[in-house]
């Protein structure tokens, strides 16, 4: 047993929060510690200061251009993005796609595609979901008839993120509607501007414009953005979701949380004292507290298992779970904390550039705290990785 | 025992339910939400007409109840339709502190405020105060016949609409005593009195009120010199069974809802309500919801009694924890569909959880019931 990072591991921590340091933006840090929106500028500003210095891509091997770093490293490195501030790496091209690409592509498909996600010449984002498609995934409708050289696509996709800064999407297409319904499903690559296409904003519950409709009408796609083999959708789908789920507990997103939590109920007061001083509001902090010193070390036990080369099983769904539980609970105590401040909703929050009402970390928290009930339900519901869980243990 | 509503009220509760599913859907209220008012005037004219003011004043008072019960069964109408208009501002607040402490020249504004003609708003929290009833720190200084106000008040819901506030300042006593607190009749335009307006998450609007030397009468004060806290901790004990019961009412709907999306949505061939790991949660949302109801009505029962305080810090936290339960559990049940602007789960999602933030959330309710009961 050894709870604490190897030497190697403190000096690799050390130059990331060097780095971080220096070259992290401190407006697009302030702007994350407030919780405003991020402009798509934002996050490509970001995207290219990690590219310059090859972390952008901290899971490719190096031959692609990426960081090969290893699990502790990975881990050491979201850790510390996330506690300073630094806009999450979008993860469709990236984490998602291309995984998949260096899987199961073609050669043209690896070296046209790969370079342009890391230089940030297209923007991916993911089309699985449809509105009768959700948990239940392979139901899905969207339908892709090859016709000669192309593939002719109509349908359906929903909940698509971030969409409508995408030039490129990835989708499960139903190429067999005659068999088995995982084994008519295919993978393809679609050009956005391509004729019949159209994305329709869905503004969230918090006001947000994150997702969107697509809709596909006799959209043309050429043969050559198939990935792998026709009908084998679902099995490179499934390999997605596992990459999907890295990162999956979140724990320097929570551990930045808790601080944030810290800061405001310090600031608060309540009964003439600060507000961490009552007990049932601390009392509460220190059980998340707990919660969350506990899931770190189960976090760091499946990162060394993994380091080890051991793939995660049930435990990533594990840590789904309890970790958007712990999420979602920081951003209860982040509401309840600013007390009246947690009413007011003006449009400029949104923006992020108007005086704030009241105290500046009031703002965003009621909205974060609705916007963040979608950590519980997307990327495989916290239902769906019960019966996961269940399942494998009781050897169904 | 008798657990039914008197005639009266099951009318009122019949009309007043479906005057608000005839006028006011979903589709209507969103936009009523975006409108820069916050709130339906024509929808307000109805309200009134309907007598649903009246029913929450007493006939001394110009009204035709005013009582515990009659709270409750409004609120929890306007609850179940997630309605934004500001009926516990102008009615219950503002209202109720006038009838409660008002001459009759002051009292005389209640027959317009029955008749759905005029608004109006509490000015008594303040940029620190949070749920601190005592915590005043806006001042009162005599000037000759006249009285001088200064201080900020925070989060005071439908300024900008009322006609007159009621302002909370200290005439005397350090900032945190509960003596030396009075209520002025403030008109809206009085010089030196200037908001900063904006929306709120669950629909309405509110100010940050800024008293710079505002003058007025010693004939707008309401009641005693020094003596508004009591008036306050009373009306506001009003506002908590107003509170809860609107909770009551969306919750009601927040469960109806799931209901019907368990029974309707199908995935992997079946609805998903078959699925135990739902049902069984589902069947906990009805189980606090049982809770819920009798808690409301412990509260508005025992509004006119010695144990009202008590009854209500018991309600306001059992309300607040069903609540979050309710929206947190119905928003999951749905998946991402819960999470759209358009959906009316999401508003009523936001009603309940938003309740937390007015007078107090499960936490300062819980530390008044443990005084309270220790009393
Ligand atoms: C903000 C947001 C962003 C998203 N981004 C994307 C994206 O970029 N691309 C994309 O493709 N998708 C995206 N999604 C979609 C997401 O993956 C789905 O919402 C998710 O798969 C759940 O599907 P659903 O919403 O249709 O809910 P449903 O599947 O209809 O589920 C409804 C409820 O039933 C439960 N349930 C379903 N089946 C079972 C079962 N067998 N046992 C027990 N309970 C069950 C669910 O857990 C849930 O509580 C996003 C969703 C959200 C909310």
């Amino acid at each position: 047993m050894e709870l604490n990072y190897s030497p190697e591991d403190i000096a690799f921590r050390d130059e990331v929060r060097a780095f971080l340091d220096e070259k992290l933006p401190k407006d697009l840090s302030a702007k994350v510690k407030a919780r405003a929106h991020l402009s798509k500028d934002d996050m490509e500003r970001w995207h290219a200061i990690l590219n310059e210095k090859g972390w952008l891509a901290p899971n490719w091997p190096k031959k692609y251009g990426g960081a090969e770093w290893n699990a502790v490293q990975k881990h050491i490195f979201e850790e510390e993005t996330a506690k300073a501030g630094a806009p999450r790496i979008v993860p469709f091209g990236l984490s998602m796609l291309a995984p998949v690409l260096m899987a199961f592509g073609s050669d043209e498909q690896k070296d046209h595609y790969l370079p342009r996600i890391l230089n940030g010449d297209d923007w991916w984002c993911q089309g699985y979901s449809e509105p009768g498609a959700g948990s239940d995934l392979a139901s899905l409708k969207t339908r892709a008839v090859r016709e000669g050289d192309h593939y002719i696509v109509n349908g359906q996709k929903t909940w698509t993120t971030l969409g409508q800064y995408a030039n490129m999407i990835f989708c499960l297409v139903r190429t067999d509607p005659d068999v088995k319904q995982q084994e008519g499903i295919s993978f393809l690559l679609i050009d956005m501007d391509t004729p019949g296409i159209e994305v329709r904003p869905i503004i969230l519950l918090d006001g947000v414009h994150e997702v969107n409709e697509v809709f596909f009408d006799n959209v043309k796609v050429p043969v050559e953005n198939l990935v792998g083999e026709e009908n084998k959708g679902w099995t490179y789908a499934k390999y997605l979701l596992t990459h999907e789920r890295t990162n999956i507990a979140g724990v320097g997103y929570s551990q930045a949380g808790l601080e944030s939590v810290k800061r405001i109920a310090k600031a608060e007061r309540a009964n003439g004292k600060p507000l961490i001083q009552n007990p049932h509001f601390a009392a509460r902090l220190a059980q998340v507290e707990i919660d969350l010193m506990a899931m770190a070390t189960s976090n760091m036990r499946i990162i060394s298992k993994a380091a080890a080369g051991q793939a995660p099983g049930v435990e990533s769904s594990m840590l789904k779970v309890k970790g958007t539980i712990i999420r979602q609970e920081l951003n209860d105590l982040a509401r309840r904390a600013v007390g009246p401040y947690a009413m007011p909703f003006p449009s400029e929050t949104v923006e992020g550039d108007n005086d704030p009402i009241g105290p500046e970390y009031a703002a965003p928290v009621s909205a974060a705290y609705f916007n963040n009930r979608k950590l519980s339900i997307f990327g495989g519901s916290n239902e769906i990785q019960r019966g996961i869980i269940a399942k494998v243990k009781m050897g169904g | 025992m008798n657990f039914d509503l008197t005639e009266e009220r099951q009318m009122l509760q019949d009309t007043l339910r479906r005057y608000l599913s005839d006028k006011y859907d979903t589709a209507t209220r969103n936009k009523i939400i975006d409108s820069d008012e916050g709130f339906s005037a024509e929808i307000w004219e109805g309200l009134a007409e309907l007598g649903v003011i009246g029913a929450l004043f007493t006939e001394d008072q110009g009204g035709f109840g005013g009582a515990g019960f009659d709270i409750s069964t409004v609120f929890e109408e306007l609850g179940r339709a997630g309605v934004v208009e500001p009926m516990l501002d102008t009615a219950i607040l503002g209202g109720g502190l006038i009838a409660a402490l008002g001459n009759d020249d002051q009292k005389a504004l209640l027959e317009e405020v029955i008749a759905g003609g005029l608004h109006l708003a509490l000015a008594h929290g303040e940029p620190v105060s949070r749920y601190d009833l005592s915590r005043v720190e806006t001042t009162a200084k005599a000037d000759g016949d006249d009285i001088v106000l200064d201080g900020r008040k925070a989060v005071v819901v439908n300024a900008e609409a009322a006609g007159q506030l009621i302002v909370s300042a200290r005439e005397s006593g350090d900032v945190d005593s509960r003596d030396g607190i009075s209520l002025f009749l403030v008109p809206a335009d009085a010089a030196g009195l200037t908001m900063r307006g904006y929306p709120m998450l669950a629909g309405g609007r509110a100010a940050e009120v800024t008293l710079d030397g505002v003058k007025v009468p010693a004939s707008a004060r309401l009641g005693v010199a020094g003596a508004g806290y009591d008036a306050l901790c009373d009306v506001i004990a009003r506002a908590d069974v107003a509170i809860a019961a609107e909770a009551l009412g969306a919750m009601d709907t927040a469960v109806e809802l799931t209901r019907d999306y368990l029974t309707t949505r199908k995935q992997f061939g079946r609805p998903i309500g078959t699925f135990q790991a739902l049902a069984h949660r589902y069947s906990d949302l009805l189980i606090e919801m049982e809770q819920a109801r009798s808690a409301v009505i412990n509260a508005a029962g025992h509004l006119e009694t010695d144990d009202a305080a008590r009854q209500n810090a018991s309600t306001r936290n059992l309300t607040a924890r069903v609540g979050r339960l309710v929206a947190e559990e119905s928003i999951q049940m749905h998946g991402g569909i819960a999470m759209t602007k358009e959906y009316e789960l999401a508003h009523i999602a936001k009603r309940i959880v938003m309740c937390d933030h007015r007078f107090g959330d499960a936490d300062y309710h819980l530390e008044r019931f443990i005084e309270l009961s220790a009393a």
